[in-house]
């Protein structure tokens, strides 16, 4: 709500400058966006006539006038508009003088004819969107008066930006009631009084009941003279707050609006045919808006409509059969209420946000319909002449949203804003706001004014109270509190920590967001269907996301581009996975995602998903310049599953056509698939735009947060030995058959199987690999014997060889 | 006989200092000291004297001997110390060569953000929790007093999946799932991803929030207004920074408070929402509005983040370059 600081001050003018004004609207909950000065920046611009004008001689669309600007000569001024005219009265910018584009007006000559200064448009001026010639003053404007003055600019425009529940204060008085409250003053006296009719005709309004309709007042007045603009007081009030001059019918609407906070409409009285109808609107019924579009209707929207149809969105907007014009000599005020919850999403709906919507959406005032209408009449008059009817005013009284008594207690006052309420200050407060306020032994009761349909309950009548005193005004405590121990766990591995851990590990946490592009999304998961927004804001943001790893690519591709090729990354988050789908194990098991489910088939899982591409280290001058492989990112995952000692994790087969058929297993806890990690498939690498494939990985984060609690045992005073076997077994034998084969068959004293070598080439039998074991053997209790030794490796040697054939090599 | 021994040491001074290494001086050793060597033979000479003679003489051989082994231990020292010495001279390192290098990790400026906030409100006995980010009508709207075509539904611009379906719009969701689960009283926060259908310069459709929420017997206004400054003095951890609380509308408070920072005189900015909680939302979860009060709040980790740290362009934070992020380490 923009308006102007000095129409303000007409209703209420509390002895305090603009900026404690602006100070005290912010802090009452009327927030001021900005103030600005009305002038819109120009200096040095004068009330002239032009007295004298001809053409000028070397250019057709110029030419010289002299025009009067109050000294004793006339001034010449080379001016191109068409509407320059012998007596008309402008305004004249003179040398010296500033225009609010920053333009300095100085003498020129003009194709070789002096002009000392610029004759402007309202335009020019900052004072109007459109440029349609050099402004057209009144008769009246006294000639040499500088602008600034008779426009009255020496003022400001407070621009309030309002919570949806303040809709009382989308106008003057509104915001005036508050200011009065806070200062403790009276509003000034502003006597609305009912016009007396000139004769008693009235149009016919019919209301239907279901419509959103419960009030609904209305008057003609017949032989108005719209011929002539609005005053400049009127246009000027308009322009301040944002909202053009039309003519003196709809400029008296707006300023009724703006000043009272009723929305009103006037209709051309012999451009409707038949009585005014309120009713809802016809499926698929069509109107032409004011604005010239033509919208189809839903049957949810309510119409004012007369014999040949809809002719208006009721409280949004008219339509163009009936609108008033210059030649329109007949009207019909409509002053009507529309409840909001049969208002609010229309303006949406229709594409049509107008003032007038937006107060009947947060709610006008019951008690306003026929005080708005009488006021308008009244200006009407003075500006446009006319001879007002009676006023129609049908209500449907049981619908009309009035508020109720309420009891406020003083211990509640107390315990809601935390200090004891001084009950004098209260009933000031109550009584400034238009509160009835009836005193019950320690409490109150209190019923709201028609205006403040806002207040329902005892809480908003707790806040008006702290509101007026204003927030700043009260102590800063912190309530009783009686702490009780929180659990630390030590068994539960937090986010945080696995987190600290892979930054520890020379990962950067990323943020990416949750919704994806769907192609992409497919493309690294073909198995998963993912979940679509109905309104996203970009097709590349269109679906919920089912991987983590595609929010890490597209950081990868973007880094590319910057040249930044080696990443180490990692993000946390859900994942959206819809059940039914051929979904994950991990997803299965509900001890793998926490419970954030919405309805049966949506699994909300968090993740922990990693890439690592580019350079193993960065490059120095004692570093190799090898790749990061999939061992390197091996590691990293193995470190947080050391740290996840609570479950049993284990890889596996993995079978993610997204990775590389070679390079890829699946992580597996306790036995269920809870993630994977791999190198993508250098495959897919064009098709997700990136120029290098990386190693990813991605789990479920639960199964990575069970630690196991420490159960101390000796450890052995006694030497260990170290036996090598060199194996020569086939080189599709993976490691995990050979250890297991291993374990099983080695005896109690083998402590630890360590493969440190494994060789396939040239010096080894084709389709054959050599795997060097070191074995740690140790008792608790006393030093090995040579046999004991000999014979553990025995068993060992006796196992893989019958096992897998394995040779000792030579 | 004496004057032989006198040669003999002065030979065998005259040999060690001409060891020069370890390995020649081994060699003179076995050719003074060992089985064939020449003091060896002088101790052999002795036992050829007359018995009479033999205590002195062999006196003076051994006196002669431990004077020998004294001097082949003191340059056997000095060869040492000096071998040692040139090793060291060798493996000396050009120490200005920077340390092996590796590849640095950090946290992103949200979660640091989150982190403190939470570490600061843990230090009031606030617990963290979490939700859902896909919700429903009733947490996301309903339960928080936001009933459908309540006009401040207009000021949540929501991701719908489906006529039951949306993405949150704020963390307030959680206060309501936790208080529909648990009793007071209560310290919580809920920190995480909120979604509004908005994208520029100021907005992105995917953001983060911290909510707050504490119920407890006898909770106000000016409780909320004491721990927010108390929290808000310490984020910024700043000599200059005001903080004003300005009444302001939210459906699921009453009273409501917007609070706005100004650092070093600078320009006030909103930073978070909060109030006391409204009867309603007590009421959708089955808490005793009578028995209980408490107050909420919900403040946006970038905004936080942006001013404590200078950042500019709110796009910095999801655009992820290694860059920015690098200057969180």
């Amino acid at each position: 709500m923009k308006f102007s600081e000095n129409w303000l001050r007409e209703w209420v003018n509390p002895p305090v400058d603009i900026n404690t004004l602006s100070d005290q609207l912010t802090f009452l909950g009327l927030e001021v966006d900005e103030v600005l000065p009305a002038n819109p920046g120009f200096t040095k611009v004068v009330i002239a006539r032009i007295d004298k004008i001809r053409p000028h001689p070397d250019a057709k669309k110029l030419r010289i006038c002299e025009v009067d600007c109050g000294t004793s000569d006339l001034v010449q001024i080379v001016c191109g508009a068409a509407n320059a005219r012998l007596g008309l009265i402008t305004a004249l910018a003179q040398v010296g003088g500033v225009l609010p584009n920053g333009m300095e007006i100085k003498e020129a000559k003009l194709r070789g004819e002096a002009s000392f200064g610029m004759l402007c448009s309202a335009a020019e001026l900052g004072l109007s969107d459109s440029n349609d010639g050099i402004m057209e003053l009144p008769e009246s404007a006294p000639v040499g008066e500088l602008l600034s003055s008779f426009l009255e600019l020496n003022d400001n425009v407070i621009d309030i930006e309002l919570t949806p529940d303040r809709g009382d204060c989308l106008s003057i008085r509104g915001i005036a009631r508050d200011l009065c409250a806070k200062n403790d003053v009276s509003m000034l006296l502003h006597e609305i009084t009912n016009v007396t009719p000139a004769h008693d005709e009235q149009w016919l309004v019919q209301v239907n009941p279901s419509s959103s309709c419960v009030r609904y007042c209305s008057r003609i007045i017949r032989n108005v003279n719209l011929t002539d603009s609005s005053p400049t007081w009127l246009a000027e009030r308009l322009r301040r707050a944002g909202v053009r001059s039309i003519n003196p019918a709809v400029d008296v609407t707006n300023y009724v609006m703006l000043e009272l906070g009723q929305p009103m409409h006037a209709f051309d009285l012999d451009k409707l045919q038949g009585s005014i109808q309120v009713r809802e609107a016809g499926e698929g019924e069509s109107l032409e808006l004011l604005d010239g579009r033509t919208v189809k209707l839903s049957g949810d929207t309510t119409v004012i409509a007369d014999d040949s149809g809809a002719i208006g969105i009721a409280g949004i907007m008219g339509g163009n059969t009936t609108a008033v014009d210059e030649n329109t000599t007949n009207i019909v005020f409509e002053s009507a209420l529309f409840l909001p919850e049969r208002t609010i999403g229309k303006p949406r709906q229709y594409g049509c946000h107008t003032e007038s919507s937006h107060r009947f959406e947060r709610g006008v005032d019951p008690g306003l319909q026929k005080e708005a209408i009488e006021y308008a009449t009244g200006l009407l008059m003075n500006l446009s002449g006319g001879k007002p009817g009676s006023v129609t005013d049908w209500q449907d009284k049981s619908a009309l949203p009035i508020g109720k008594p309420v009891l406020l207690r003083r211990s509640r006052l107390h315990r809601i804003i935390g200090v004891a309420p001084d009950p004098a200050n209260v009933e000031t407060i109550m009584k400034r706001l238009g509160i009835a306020c009836v005193r019950k032994d320690d409490d109150w009761m209190v019923t709201p004014p028609s205006y403040r349909y806002d207040l329902r309950i005892e809480e908003d009548f707790i806040e008006e109270v702290a509101r007026v005193n204003g927030f700043d005004s009260l102590p800063r405590t912190s309530p009783v509190h009686s702490p009780v121990f929180q659990e630390v766990k030590e068994t539960f591995v937090s986010a945080l920590a696995i987190k600290q851990q892979l930054v520890n590990r020379g990962y950067q946490e990323v943020v990416t967001y949750s919704f994806v592009d769907a192609e992409q999304q497919d493309t690294l998961r073909p198995d998963l269907t993912a979940l679509p927004l109905a309104n996203p804001i970009s097709s590349d943001l269109a679906v919920m996301r089912t991987t983590l790893v595609g929010g890490l690519i597209d950081t990868q591709r973007r880094n590319q581009s910057r040249q930044l090729g080696s990443l180490r990354i990692f993000e946390t988050g859900l994942r959206f996975l819809q059940a039914g789908d051929a979904v994950p194990d991990s997803v299965l098991d509900a001890s793998f995602h926490d419970d954030l489910q919405i309805g049966d088939n949506l699994i909300q899982q968090s993740m922990l998903a990693g890439l690592a591409v580019g350079l193993r280290e960065p490059e120095a001058w004692n570093t190799a310049s090898e790749e990061v492989d999939f061992f390197d990112v091996k590691a990293d995952l193995e470190a947080l599953i050391r740290n996840a000692g609570g479950a049993d994790i284990s890889f596996g087969e993995c079978t993610l056509d997204t990775l590389h058929p070679g390079q890829r297993a699946s992580v597996l806890c306790n036995g269920i698939s809870v993630g994977y990690i791999g190198r993508l498939n250098p495959g897919l690498q064009n098709a997700v735009d990136i120029n290098a494939a990386p190693v990813v990985f991605e789990v479920a984060l639960k199964a990575l947060q069970s630690a196991k609690l420490p159960a101390a045992k000796g450890v052995s005073k006694y030497p260990h030995v170290r036996r090598d076997l060199a194996l020569l077994v086939d080189e599709k034998l993976t490691w995990s058959q050979l250890q297991s084969c291993i374990v099983d068959a080695a005896p109690a004293i083998v402590q630890s199987v360590l493969p440190f070598d494994v060789y396939a080439g040239d010096k080894v039998e084709k389709g054959k690999k050599s795997v060097a074991i070191g074995l740690i053997l140790q008792d608790f209790s006393r030093t090995l014997e040579e046999q004991e030794v000999e014979a553990a490796v025995a068993s060992i040697m006796d196992a893989v060889t019958q096992q897998f054939g394995a040779e000792l090599r030579g | 006989m004496a004057l032989d021994l006198d040669q003999l040491l002065n030979d065998a001074k005259g040999m060690i200092a001409d060891a020069h290494s370890p390995d020649a001086l081994e060699a003179t050793r076995v050719e003074l000291l060992g089985k064939k060597g020449r003091l060896t033979d002088a101790l052999k000479a002795v036992g050829q004297l007359p018995k009479e003679e033999k205590p002195a003489a062999g006196q003076a051989v051994n006196k002669i001997k431990q004077q020998v082994q004294g001097l082949l231990d003191e340059r056997k020292l000095v060869l040492d110390q000096h071998a040692l010495a040139e090793k060291l001279a060798a493996d000396a390192l050009d120490v200005s060569l920077p340390g092996r290098a590796g590849y640095q990790g950090g946290l992103h400026p949200v979660s640091l953000t989150i982190e403190r906030i939470c570490a600061l409100f843990g230090s009031l006995g606030f617990s963290t929790v979490h939700g859902p980010e896909i919700e429903d009508d009733h947490h996301n709207f309903e339960a928080l007093n936001i009933p459908a075509h309540h006009p401040a539904r207009a000021m949540h611009d929501t991701f719908y999946f489906d006529a039951s379906r949306l993405l949150r719009t704020h963390t307030s969701s959680v206060q309501i799932r936790h208080m529909s689960a648990n009793q007071p009283p209560l310290r919580i926060l809920a920190p995480g991803r909120v979604y509004r259908c908005d994208s520029d310069q100021t907005h992105s459709p995917m953001f983060h929030q911290v909510e707050g929420l504490l119920v407890d017997r006898d909770v106000g206004l000016t409780d909320l207004m004491g721990h927010l400054e108390g929290f808000l003095q310490r984020f910024f951890d700043q000599d200059d920074c005001e903080i004003r609380f300005r009444p302001s509308y939210f459906p699921f408070t009453e009273p409501s408070a917007e609070v706005d920072i100004r650092i070093n005189k600078g320009p006030w900015l909103e930073v978070l929402g909060s109030g006391v909680v409204h009867p309603e939302v007590f009421k959708s979860v089955g808490i005793d509005n009578e028995a209980f009060t408490g107050y909420a709040f919900g403040l946006g980790v970038e905004r936080l983040a942006m001013l404590r740290y200078g950042v500019t362009d709110l796009r910095q934070f999801f655009e992820n370059d290694m860059r920015f992020l690098a200057q969180f380490h």
